[in-house]
């Protein structure tokens, strides 16, 4: 007997689990870590205990938060440029085996090459400086799009392929109904890995860039923050910096749940 | 039910595969108009090459495939040995599937995608998500699939091979049900001698490397088929008839 349609497939969800035993490990780690620094007398300017980090970032909120404001607004606008950039080749990229022939290789050359490497040349080339860092983010981040999507558009069910041929759709419908659906998943897989490596290449960038006032990102509060050995809130840096990674994961993890919990196996609650 | 004129006739078909391989070799087959014919062969007799050249989704390389009426090729049903559902549809949107292709509307493909549903008796899941089925009911939307288009002709590979006996044994039923009621022509192919001569109306044998036609024989049975003819004396005679032809067509 099927489930009654529509019912939730999640039985008792180990949810407790899952915050409980990386929750309990963080605490003792953190807790060793303020014990170490206080028993063996480490000045905060080696080493800031977790508290110190923590009042650290509440006293410097007004110049750190701006900045990951800042930083944050790249890696979006790198996100989004990449998402739509990255889906629409990858179309192309599947539609034509020239286009993907021809195009193909400079994808992976752009990939491969290491940003810290050019960086420096396009913020030299591009004077605009956030247009700069953008283009800095996005060439690390789209890539994962654009393989995973067109993994996705090509791994369609043979079967599947035949029946929309013999039914004689078109090759919008082919793609609109069949292509597009079927590569979803991998598509959102990529946006995971995407967003991760967009907040990279904004910081990455931005360090590069060095450059000060008032629309610096996080990485030059690092930066920053580290010639004046002010050791505490450059660890409140790193800390938000990863925040918001960790938050842009939870966000595209969860887009990932709501937009295929009803049909694809890497959604599935486990029953029983 | 008199089967009436051939609507399709396969003359002389060849297929050679690109590498090099002939799966079938001038093989000459006619389909007669309401007939339940069972295309039966071990694997690799170049029975599914043959619907799938049936079906127009390959070329044949030699002979040719004729059709009474012209119109039938665009108007035919198949039933993969998966059901191939599109995970991410409702039932009701993977039977809708070939209409919505054709540009019918929702609202005018509503009531045969709920007949088609009906026809394998799957009311109330019209919303159900593939997953949420069982192979047994994912096969019946497949059919559903098929029949929505309400052709003349369903073409079928190896539909039942994956499910177990039980459930098997009453979608042949319901299979043979729905062939007598809506006067559909269907080609069947299975490697099951049972199966086909349950199903056939007449099994064509089929001898693999290259693929070609050793024998036909007619079935004689009740129309339709019911549970009962499993164990009668001409089920079981047919059976043995049919064994035979298989295994002199076998070794060359």
């Amino acid at each position: 007997m099927p489930r009654r349609l529509g019912a939730p497939v999640n039985g008792c969800s180990p949810l407790r689990d899952r915050i409980l035993a990386p929750a309990l490990i963080g605490l003792v780690a953190l807790g060793a870590w303020e014990g170490l620094v206080r028993w063996q007398n480490i000045p905060p300017y080696i080493l800031p205990g977790p508290i110190l980090i923590a009042r650290t970032v509440v006293t410097d909120w007004g110049t750190l938060f701006p900045s990951l404001l800042v930083t944050l607004a790249i890696t979006g606008a790198a996100f989004l440029v990449s998402a739509v950039l990255g889906l629409i080749l990858a179309v192309l990229f599947t539609q034509s085996a020239w286009i993907e022939r021809a195009f193909f290789p400079y994808a992976v050359i752009l990939q491969v090459t290491p940003l810290v490497a050019i960086a420096p040349l396009i913020i030299l080339w591009v004077k605009w400086i956030p247009l700069a860092l953008l283009i800095c983010a996005w060439l690390v981040a789209f890539f994962p799009v654009l393989s995973n999507t067109v993994l996705g558009l090509t791994s369609t069910d043979r079967n599947l392929v035949d029946l929309f041929r013999l039914y004689g759709a078109t090759r919008w419908q082919a793609l609109r109904y069949l292509r597009l659906p079927a590569a979803l998943p991998y598509f959102l897989g990529g946006l995971r890995i995407s967003g991760g490596l967009a907040l990279i290449g904004a910081v990455v960038a931005e360090f590069v860039a060095g450059t000060g006032g008032a629309q610096s990102g996080l990485a030059f509060r690092i930066l920053e923050a580290g010639y004046q050995l002010q050791i505490p809130r450059m660890f409140a840096a790193v800390f938000m910096i990863s925040a918001a990674g960790v938050l842009i994961f939870a966000l595209l993890t969860g887009l990932s749940r709501l937009a295929l919990h009803r049909w694809h196996e890497s959604e599935l609650d486990t029953e029983g | 039910m008199t089967p009436g004129p051939a609507v399709v006739s396969v003359r002389d078909v060849s297929k050679t595969y690109s590498n090099g391989t002939l799966a079938l070799d001038r093989l000459s087959l006619d389909v007669e108009s309401r007939e339940l014919v069972s295309l039966l062969g071990p694997s690799g007799c170049g029975k599914s090459t043959l619907l799938r050249l049936i079906a127009g989704l390959a070329e044949p390389s030699g002979g040719r495939i004729d059709w009474s009426d012209p119109a039938a090729p665009r108007r035919l049903g198949f039933v993969f040995q998966e059901p191939t559902l599109m995970p991410w549809a409702r039932v009701e949107d993977n039977v809708r599937l070939p209409l919505m292709l054709a540009g019918t509307s929702r609202s005018e493909s509503a009531e045969r995608v709920g007949e088609a549903i009906a026809h394998v008796g799957l009311e109330g899941f019209e919303r159900a998500y593939p997953r949420e089925l069982s192979g047994g009911m994912r096969m019946r939307v497949s059919i559903a699939r098929a029949l929505v288009t309400q052709p003349s002709v369903l073409l079928m590979d190896e539909p039942f091979a994956a499910l177990d006996e039980i459930t098997r044994f009453r979608l042949e039923t319901d299979l043979a049900e729905l062939h007598q009621r809506r006067g559909l022509t269907v080609v069947f192919v299975t490697h099951s001698v049972f199966e086909s001569v349950y199903l056939g109306t007449r099994v064509v044998v089929l001898a693999p490397r290259p693929g070609r036609v050793v024998a036909s024989r007619r079935i004689e049975g009740p129309t339709p088929r019911v549970e009962a003819f499993r164990t009668s004396a001409a089920y079981l005679d047919a059976c043995r008839d049919v064994s035979a032809l298989l295994s002199t067509g076998a070794p060359r």
